[in-house]
């Protein structure tokens, strides 16, 4: 098979050009190995692992099959806990949720906990729009952001990034952004940790309004939950007087106790630790304790759209903890701008066609191939999204989204073997051009397959013809085994 | 018990010895397997990119080729995957319940080599004998889709005359991925010279694995490094025994 | 056209159509821990120091001079409810900015629950912990756990916590791993945690 495929155009060159950078590729296969190596030992702690990640599955599954009950209930507890609760049917909305409450408080600029949604919504460029600043205060973000660059990895969105290279970053961006960096930083991790807390400091002692989103929603309690590192998430949920976050519909679990399963699995899966430093949760307003004015913006912006879909549904259980990226043996040599989302990864192999819908534009249709079904992400997702059958089936909708029309040459070729497969007399015809076929592919150049892989001989003779003219090896004498080149 | 080869389209068109090593293995051990002419494929390739409408015929195929036998045996672990795991989507694509009753019955039925030997024959111990230094890679599909654990292993362990050396990172993917070698060719090829280097670093002559087309990448990346390094399918070590030793190194 | 609340749940329910909720309720499993207090006291301190907070265990006697020595040259803050006393600290009443509290090197407080199986500590913010700010801007924090309030694991903690209040789960001095994913400690959060465990109240005499 050769010529344009479905989809054709976007990962595929994205990668390549990601596989020529052996910087890159080193960082990652560097980082990767090292966050696989702590996440493995510390799941082989928890002898009940596969009954937990069955729990965390059930936790999440239960509350998107009855969504639209559970997302009443969280309207309704978290405005009996004093917030305000918004919804926002796409990005556009969301932004302009935002960007309204930071105006009504004359903000200029907000301090932001690391969040996927407002990545997925670019809620930065739209604050900018409006004439408001949105610092990013995570180290990883900070590192994007100071450096103009992209994210990523879910959990490091930097990740593509060395010491060395930070420390560049640093050295020539801090400035512009705020305090600059002291003249004499090095490399060391514990130095730029310290550089980026001494940058970001002023900025949260004097922010207004901070913006966050949230790994759980607790339907029941009304309860967020942010879960976090280095402490910046702290200083954003408690300094500011406003707090906004903004929180996909999928984030939402039913009861308190659900919590448990899912605090348990998150952190082991997502950086090798049996727990995060600070997780926070907050329900509404605590009266004397952190911001006083409380905003929760639910999000659809496509979840709806996946939640409809049979089987693409389960990635909505996704709690973005990043196992699945740190073990894909395409994500480690790509890396994550490859993907063209801010999911990349496996997850975000699917949950970016869910979100968006097949058939419209390349790059989202060549996602779902960017894999090659090896099955190691379904292994470690904590709660058990079968990425790899969800892959198949995503394949299945962007080649019927592009059935009718003028079918494209794989189109034609995949009619043409199930024709050719459908009848074993034909294979067989088929088979015995095996031989001039391989010559050809051999005589053509490179190809596809060729450019750095040779192919094997032709045997003399197929199985089939070997088995009528033997009688399955009985008149064969012994020469049997020696087809094999 | 009446068994059949299910062969698989890659073997049947280009590794022919890998069927025939299946056919003498087990007629060395007591089984006499048939090999139902009507078989051509699986339809994996056809699912695994997208093509399910194309699958539907190609099942069809499947299940009247094999229907009826107590248990078909295949020397690729992703093919046995395929039925075990992707043709009740087909049927049920297809909407014809027959056909998905028909899945329903075959797919238990089927086994990937180790498995059979394994599982069903109950032998680790099949009295081969291979004086090779060997290292051997598990495949995606027969690790994680069919679960087939250390079987492989514990199968080549008793091989006698054999030295096997571990794989580092063993549990990587090839690279290979069916349409996805040709999709993606750029990241396909950096996965496998990953896998290829890891192989020349154990220093071994002959890399094994359960699949064909995994070997097929493998190998083609082998050979275009020059490296010497050769592959061979699990049946063909596991069917030698001393005199076919001998055959090889006087041919 | 409708608002946005409106179609969001509309979109859910069209979604869901023909979809039965699943009734199985999967219990998690619980977390294999010792049993016996002094163990989980043990297994907790173990745990918390493998984060590279500093642990150390106490009587109550001891408690005050632990504390005096654990502190930092610099101002230090108290809860309002703390249960004992630490001399020359600023007791909160809830007026300090956060930039203020930048200038205060220390805070001691108490904690609701340790989390032995994740060496984990957690405030829920009552008056021996105080509001989230003071135990979050100085750089150190001395936080004093009973050797009562030590749980085996996280669905015991859970058990015991309230949702209505606002929670701090803390696991050790702020970290990233930002870098590498290597971790390194110490970035916004105190980057010194000092953990003093003590006997139960009632026991002591
Ligand atoms: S899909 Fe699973 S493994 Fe991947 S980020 Fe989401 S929860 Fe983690």
């Amino acid at each position: 098979m050769s010529g344009t495929f479905v989809g054709m155009p976007a990962f595929p060159e994205a990668a390549r050009e990601a596989l020529t950078d052996s910087q890159l590729r080193h960082n990652l296969a560097h980082a990767t190995s090292t966050i696989r190596a702590k996440r493995a030992k510390v799941v082989a702690e928890v002898p009940d692992w596969e009954e937990l990640r069955l729990a965390g599955a059930a936790v999440k599954e239960r509350a998107l099959l009855d969504l639209e009950t559970q997302l009443v209930r969280l309207e309704e507890t978290l405005t009996a806990n004093g917030a305000t609760v918004h919804w926002a049917r796409d990005a556009a909305e969301a932004n302009a949720i935002v960007a309204g409450i930071a105006k009504a408080h004359a903000a200029t600029e907000v301090v932001k906990v690391k969040s996927m949604v407002t990545q997925e919504i670019g809620l930065n460029e739209a604050l900018a729009e409006e004439g408001i600043a949105a610092w990013e205060t995570d180290l990883a973000e900070l590192i994007v952001q100071l450096g103009d660059d992209l994210p990523s990895h879910i959990l490091v969105p930097a990740i593509h990034r060395n010491r060395a290279e930070i420390r560049d970053i640093f050295r020539s961006k801090m400035g512009a952004a705020g305090r600059p960096a002291p003249d004499d930083l090095t490399d060391e991790p514990a130095v730029l940790a310290a550089a980026a807390r001494e940058h970001l400091r002023e900025k949260f002692l004097r922010a207004k309004v901070g913006v966050s989103g949230a790994n759980f929603a607790v339907a029941e309690t009304g309860t967020l939950v942010v879960v976090e590192s280095e402490g910046n998430g702290r200083m954003c949920l408690t300094l500011p007087e406003v707090l906004v976050s903004v929180v996909g519909i999928e984030k939402v679990v039913s009861r308190w106790e659900d919590l448990d399963p899912m605090l348990r699995l998150l952190p082991r899966s997502s950086t090798g630790e049996r727990m995060n430093p600070y997780t926070s949760m907050w329900s509404g307003i605590a009266p004397g304790d952190g911001p006083q004015e409380v905003h929760v913006v639910l999000l659809d912006n496509g979840r709806t759209r996946a939640l409809a879909d049979e089987v693409g549904r389960q990635a909505l259980r996704c709690i973005r903890c990043s196992a699945c990226l740190n073990v894909c043996p395409v994500y480690e040599r790509t890396g994550g701008h490859a993907y063209g989302s801010v999911y990349p990864g496996p997850i975000g192999a699917i949950l970016n066609p869910l979100l968006k819908g097949v058939g419209h534009d390349e790059q989202t249709d060549s996602l779902p191939y960017a894999s090659t079904l090896c099955g190691a992400c379904f292994e470690v997702c904590p709660v058990r999204i079968d990425i790899p059958s969800v892959l198949v089936d995503q394949r299945a909708q962007v080649v019927d989204a592009h059935r009718g029309g003028v079918p494209k040459p794989e189109a034609m070729a995949m009619k043409g073997a199930a024709y050719v497969l459908g009848r074993s007399r034909r294979l067989s015809a088929v088979e015995r051009l095996t031989g001039i076929g391989m010559r050809f592919a051999r005589r053509f150049g490179p190809t596809a397959w060729t450019g750095a892989r040779d192919l094997p001989d032709a045997p003399g003779e197929s199985f089939r013809d070997w088995w009528l003219r033997t009688d399955g090896g009985r008149t064969d004498g012994g020469r049997n085994d020696d087809q094999k080149g | 018990m009446r068994v059949a080869l299910m062969v698989t389209c890659i073997n049947d068109a280009l590794y022919p010895s890998t069927g025939q090593a299946v056919v003498r293995l087990l007629r060395r051990l007591g089984v006499e397997v048939e090999f139902p002419q009507a078989q051509t494929c699986c339809g994996q390739p056809m699912v695994n990119t997208g093509y399910l409408d194309e699958a539907v015929p190609v099942l069809r195929t499947f299940v009247d080729a094999f229907a009826g036998y107590d248990a078909v045996v295949t020397p690729s672990g992703s093919c046995a995957g395929s039925a075990r795991h992707q043709h009740s989507i087909v049927a049920g694509r297809s909407g014809d319940e027959a056909l998905q009753e028909a899945v329903a019955k075959l797919a238990p039925n089927v086994y990937e080599l180790s498995e059979f030997l394994v599982d069903v024959l109950g032998v680790t111990d099949v009295g081969a004998y291979y004086p090779h230094r060997v290292t051997y890679h598990p495949t995606c599909h027969s690790l994680r889709m069919l679960g087939v654990g250390n079987r492989p292993q514990r199968l080549l362990e008793a091989v006698r005359g054999i030295r096997l050396v571990d794989l580092p990172g063993a549990d990587q993917c090839c690279g290979f991925g069916g349409t996805f070698a040709v999709k993606n060719a750029d990241t396909s090829i950096a996965m496998g010279a990953d896998k290829a280097r890891h192989i020349r670093e154990t220093g071994a002559e002959i890399v094994v694995a359960g699949d064909n087309s995994c070997l097929t990448h493998i190998g083609g990346v082998l050979s275009r490094q020059r490296s010497g390094v050769r592959t061979v399918h699990l049946a063909e070590i596991l069917a030698s025994t001393e005199d076919s030793a001998v055959a090889e190194v006087t041919r | 056209m409708p608002d946005a609340r409106t179609e969001i749940l509309a979109r859910v329910r069209e979604a869901l159509v023909g979809s039965a909720i699943d009734p199985v309720q999967t219990v998690a499993p619980r977390a294999a821990t010792p049993v016996a207090t002094r163990e989980l006291v043990d297994l907790f301190a173990e745990r918390v120091a493998d984060y590279r907070a500093v642990v150390e265990r106490c009587s109550a006697e001891d408690l005050e001079d632990r504390i005096a020595a654990a502190l930092p040259a610099g101002q230090v803050i108290v809860p309002p409810g703390l249960s004992l006393r630490v001399p020359d600290a600023i007791v909160d009443d809830g007026t300090l900015t956060a930039a203020e509290l930048d200038l205060i090197a220390a805070v001691v407080t108490e904690a609701r629950v340790g989390i032995a199986e994740t060496g984990t500590i957690v405030l829920d913010h009552t008056p021996d912990q105080g509001r989230r700010a003071i135990s979050l801007v100085p750089d150190t924090h001395i936080c004093i756990v009973r050797e009562d309030q030590v749980v085996a694991d996280v669905p015991e903690a859970i058990a015991l916590l309230d949702p209505a209040r606002p929670q701090t789960w803390i696991s050790g001095p702020s970290a990233t791993s930002d870098i590498e994913l290597d971790r390194v400690e110490g970035v916004h959060g105190p980057r010194t945690l000092h953990v003093l465990i003590t006997p139960p109240r009632d026991v002591t005499s």
